[in-house]
C-alpha cells in the first residue's frame, strides 16, 4: 500500500535530512515547554493545577517524541505515532477549549489557542511529523539491525 | 537586560538564523561563516548571562520572573552548543539549516527575556 518501503531498501541507520530538521525542532520545542513548565510548577502551581500540570504531561510527551524520531525501531516508530498523535489531539483539543472556555485556561499552557504563545509551532510540528513518519515507516522487514529486538 | 544589547544580539542572532537556513537549503555544509556566526550569537549569550547576573547590581533589576528569565537563558546556551555539536558530528546541509533554527529560536528567546526583564510580569 504504501510504496516508500519499497524505496527503502536497507533502512537507513540514521535519520536523513528533513527527519533531522524535524528531530531538531522537535528537541527545540521539548526544551522550551520543559522549560516553562518547571518554571509554571515551580512558581506558581496553585494557581491553575489543571494547565500547569497538563504543560507539564506535553513537555514529556514532547521529549520522548524527540527520542522516538531519533531512535528508528519498530518500538520507537510506534511510539513516535503515538506521542505525535496525543500532541495533535491535545493542541486541537485544548486550542479549541481555550477559545470556548477561556476561564478554564486563564494561564498559558503551550497548547493554549493552538500554540499560538509558540508561533502555532506545536500546530504545525505534529502534521509534518506525521507526514514525515508515514513516508519513512518501520517495519520488521525494514528496520535497522541493530542486535536486539525492535519490539514485542 | 541592557535593551541596546539586546537589539544588538537579535541583529546578530536573527540574520545569522536566516543566513544558515538560506544557506543550509542551497546545499552547503557548515562552514566557518555558519559556525562562526553561531558561536559569535553563543558568546554574545554568556557575556548576557554575566550582564543580567551583574545588572541588578547596577541599578537594573528584572522587573517579572527571575525563574522564568534565567530558565530561557539557560535554554538559549544550550542550544547553539547542542547544534554546533551537531554540526561538526554530522556535516551536511541540514546540520547548517539546524544551526539556522537555533539561532533563530535564540532570537525568540531573547525578546521574551527582553520582556520578562523589562515589561512587568509575562
Amino acid at each position: 500500500m504504501n510504496d516508500s518501503e519499497v524505496h527503502e531498501p536497507a533502512a537507513k541507520p540514521r535519520v536523513s535530512g528533513i527527519g533531522r530538521l524535524l528531530i531538531a525542532v522537535y528537541g527545540v520545542l521539548a526544551l522550551a515547554a520543559t522549560g516553562r513548565s518547571f518554571v509554571q510548577i515551580a512558581s506558581e502551581f496553585t494557581d491553575a493545577p489543571l494547565a500547569y500540570s497538563l504543560s507539564a504531561l506535553a513537555a514529556v510527551v514532547y521529549i520522548i517524541a524527540t527520542i522516538a524520531l531519533i531512535k528508528r525501531s519498530v518500538l520507537w516508530y510506534k511510539i513516535a505515532w503515538i506521542t505525535i498523535s496525543f500532541e495533535l489531539l491535545g493542541v486541537l483539543v485544548v486550542g479549541t477549549l481555550s477559545l470556548l472556555e477561556p476561564a478554564l485556561f486563564q494561564h498559558k499552557t503551550v497548547w493554549s489557542v493552538f500554540g499560538q504563545g509558540y508561533g502555532f509551532v506545536p500546530l504545525v510540528l505534529p502534521l509534518l511529523g506525521m507526514w514525515w513518519l508515514s513516508r519513512h515507516p518501520i517495519s520488521a522487514a525494514v528496520a535497522p539491525r541493530t542486535g536486539r529486538k525492535g519490539s514485542e | 537586560m541592557i535593551d541596546w544589547f539586546t537589539w544588538l544580539q537579535l541583529a546578530v542572532a536573527v540574520p545569522g538564523g536566516l543566513l544558515c537556513i538560506i544557506v543550509g537549503l542551497v546545499g552547503r555544509k557548515p562552514t566557518d561563516l555558519t559556525m562562526g556566526a553561531t558561536a559569535l550569537v553563543e558568546v554574545l549569550l554568556i557575556v548576557q548571562l554575566a550582564a543580567a547576573v551583574i545588572a541588578p547590581l547596577a541599578g537594573n533589576a528584572a522587573t517579572g520572573s527571575l525563574l522564568e528569565f534565567y530558565t530561557y537563558l539557560v535554554s538559549a546556551i544550550l542550544l547553539p552548543v547542542a547544534a554546533g555539536f551537531w554540526a561538526l558530528v554530522e556535516r551536511s546541509r541540514w546540520s547548517t539549516v539546524i544551526l539556522g533554527v537555533t539561532c533563530l529560536s535564540v532570537a525568540v528567546m531573547l525578546y521574551r527575556m527582553n520582556q520578562i526583564w523589562n515589561v512587568q510580569g509575562s
